[in-house]
């Protein structure tokens, strides 16, 4: 057992996925000789040489395109985005090819593809380093969509990811990479990539979180036991299929939804959820599903982002409304 | 201010010289407009008269492709079909260099190295038909599915070849083991920010890739003027590899010249760009009306380069090849156009519930779902069939 934060457990997991098949390359702008800039791929380039931990140019469409011919080719490459705010000159490969080249060769064409981006706010950066795009990628069919909230997700959940047979895009939610860390034991059984995870028991209302808001929604579960009030925390994992089945079960014991993304709330993950729990849930809800998201505005200047980002706060705020309507 | 006196040193004209509307002098050619045999001195080669009857063979049968899937779309068989009259030679010249070995991206117009590849243009029919978004297994052919999206393909073509490095395959000497790839892709895609991002990659990592541009002169309606004011092969040098200039209605030149750029590659000495310097004699697809941007006195002019009159003329003059050669040529291309017509129309309409279990490696919960909906709600009409 080692205590490893999200950085060090994303970058055991890429180790570990390397070792385990020399099919795996990792290709993005200073992801070699620099080992990134958030330090993900720290050590790699040395360990695995320069042909299989590739500096790119800075190019990200030149990137992902590249990454579909050597997936073609018949390798697993892993493509490192620097920001999330970088990955649209890359949209239309993601979304014209990698996404559509299984469908269009009828299964013929396997895109075995990991597209990493740090996502998410709270780092005081520039424009364009805090976004959370992960809806754009969700409503594309032929990606899968996932993302880590700790330590322990990272190092497992980066490694199923590289095995899967088709293209996932990968969401790490960057303030979290040098934050807290946890016991990692890597002889335990993953749970599988494709799931949701009740990681609260509450009684009175689901909050549903992924990625950075997981935190956040498990601070407001505790601050609100503390009012006596009793919230289940799940936290999604992929975004892309959907895993509904521990939502609904959670949805029909509490009877009250409310969704936590820092994205923006018109269209994003929360109406999705709204939707599904609505048609599958509707005799069992007291309240409409409520979300709590990024304000429907371009990201702010960091200045302002902690008021623009959904925080403890609004999550309660969120949670009285439901419980009161 | 004219460009003589901005201050910003001399004009394009006196960098490349003077516009010529034939190619220039920098035009590699073998094989003359009228079919005289001309020599160059870095690409010339010997060619037998079986390979050039193979020449005429190939480019007269694919013409008649084209000419055959043009007409069924205008028969309302095929909802749209790509020509490729006039760009003949280019396509079989490129498409006769490549070994099996190699790999080729098209993009959507490359009947004729579809056709190198052994691809039934039955195939190529299906797609434009819209029965499938491309009907052959790319690792059959080493021929990847038509890219519709301009230029996008080259950029997979540069990662396959990147790919090709780290398998070991690229300047080995040996000539059973060593490979390359071919990009296709247009005057109008030379525009796109993947071209020219394939440029910068593929001269990075010095990949095995050879891109070669059939500038047909148009894309849509917007001449070869809208997308560079030099000419394109001269691009290259500016991304740091060579670039040639070969006349694409020249079968034997741009044979030539097209295989040393692939045993360049393939001998790890990195990428070239070939301009493959055409025409294209019909519209940009059957949807397109060339009426309405070009002069037909421009049209005219080129029909007398014609790559296939061209080659004929030689293979008469020298008596490589006779009538009954030609008359055999054309009774293949009367039998190809039967098939063609009888199999697309014989072709089954794709089946609904088909699409779900294609978008992943295994059908995900939640599309399973949206399937079994489907099939009951299909189920729910009297006397469905599907």
């Amino acid at each position: 057992m080692t205590k490893v934060t999200l950085a060090k457990g994303l970058n055991m997991g890429l180790r570990k996925a390397m070792e385990a098949d020399d099919k795996v390359l990792l290709m993005g702008e200073d992801v070699g000789t620099l080992g990134g800039v958030f330090r993900i791929t720290d050590g790699l380039q040395k360990d695995f040489g320069e042909d299989r931990v590739i500096d790119s140019p800075l190019a990200e469409s030149g990137i992902v395109g590249t990454a579909v011919g050597m997936a073609m080719r018949g390798y697993r490459p892993v493509v490192e985005i620097q920001f999330d705010g970088f990955v649209y000159p890359a949209y239309d490969q993601i979304v014209c090819q990698v996404a559509k080249l299984h469908f269009r060769s009828q299964g013929r064409i396997k895109m075995p593809m990991v597209i990493r981006i740090p996502f998410g706010g709270g780092i005081g950066a520039v424009e364009h380093h805090s976004e959370s795009p992960e809806a754009q990628f969700a409503h594309t069919p032929g990606l899968k969509v996932v993302t880590c909230s700790n330590p322990v997700d990272g190092y497992w959940m980066i490694q199923q990811a590289i095995a899967h047979d088709d293209p996932v895009i990968f969401l790490e939610p960057k303030r979290q990479y040098h934050a807290e860390k946890a016991e990692l034991d890597e002889s335990a059984t993953p749970v599988p990539l494709f799931s949701s995870q009740l990681v609260r028991h509450g009684s009175d209302a689901t909050l549903l979180a992924y990625g950075p808001t997981v935190k956040t929604a498990m601070k407001a579960a505790e601050a609100a036991a503390g009012e006596g009030k009793s919230l289940e925390v799940i936290d999604l994992r992929t975004l892309s299929p959907l895993d509904m089945g521990p939502v609904f079960d959670s949805v029909r014991r509490t009877g009250r939804a409310v969704v936590v993304h820092e994205a923006h709330v018109n269209l994003g993950l929360g109406a999705e959820l709204s939707a599904r729990i609505t048609e599958e849930c509707f005799y069992s809800l007291e309240a409409p599903v409520l979300r709590v998201g990024g304000f429907d505005t371009p990201y702010p200047a960091s200045r302002l982002e902690e008021d623009w980002l959904p925080d403890l706060d609004r999550v309660l705020d969120a949670v009285d409304r439901s419980l009161e309507f | 201010m004219t460009p003589h006196d901005s201050g910003f040193g001399p004009d394009l004209v006196e960098v490349f010289g003077p516009k010529h509307e034939d190619g220039g002098p920098e035009l590699i050619q073998l094989l003359t407009p009228e079919g005289e045999r001309v020599h160059h001195p870095e690409f010339d080669m010997d060619f037998s008269a079986e390979q050039l009857r193979g020449f005429y063979r190939d480019m007269a049968l694919v013409r008649r492709v084209d000419v055959e899937a043009t007409a069924l779309q205008r028969h309302g068989e095929l909802g749209i079909w790509a020509q490729l009259l006039g760009q003949e030679a280019a396509q079989i010249g490129a498409g006769r260099a490549i070994r099996p070995n190699d790999y080729v991206f098209p993009t959507y117009r490359e009947h004729g190295v579809a056709w190198c590849r052994g691809v039934d243009p039955l195939h190529l029919i299906s797609l434009f038909r819209g029965v499938d978004h491309g009907g052959w297994n790319p690792k059959d052919h080493n021929f990847n599915l038509y890219t519709i999206v301009i230029g996008a393909q080259t950029l997979h073509a540069v990662g396959y070849a990147m790919g090709m490095q780290r398998d070991g395959v690229v300047g080995t000497g040996d000539p059973e083991r060593d490979a390359c790839v071919l990009a296709h892709f247009g005057d109008g895609a030379s525009s796109q920010g993947d071209v020219n991002e394939s440029f910068i990659f593929a001269a990075s990592y010095n990949a095995p890739v050879v891109f070669f541009c059939q500038n047909n002169q148009w894309a849509i309606s917007e001449p070869i003027e809208r997308q560079s004011r030099i000419p394109l092969y001269q691009r290259a040098l500016g991304f740091g590899f060579p670039g040639v200039r070969v006349d694409g209605n020249d079968v034997l030149a741009t044979y030539a010249v097209t295989q040393a750029a692939l045993q360049r590659a393939r001998d790890g000495q990195g990428p070239t760009f070939i301009e493959a310097y055409t025409y294209r004699m019909g519209a940009h697809t059957t949807t397109d009306d060339p009426t309405r941007y070009r002069l037909s006195t421009d049209v005219e002019s080129w029909k007398l380069k014609d790559p296939i009159a061209r080659l004929e003329v030689y293979l008469k003059r020298n008596g490589y090849a006779g009538d009954d050669f030609f008359a055999d040529i054309a009774a293949e291309a009367d039998a190809i156009g039967h098939t063609l017509r009888e199999g697309t129309k014989a072709m089954p309409d794709p089946k609904p519930l088909d699409i779900f279990d294609r978008v992943y490696s295994e059908i995900t919960p939640e599309l399973a779902a949206q399937r079994d909906g489907f099939t009951a709600y299909l189920e729910s009409f009297e006397g469905a069939v599907h």
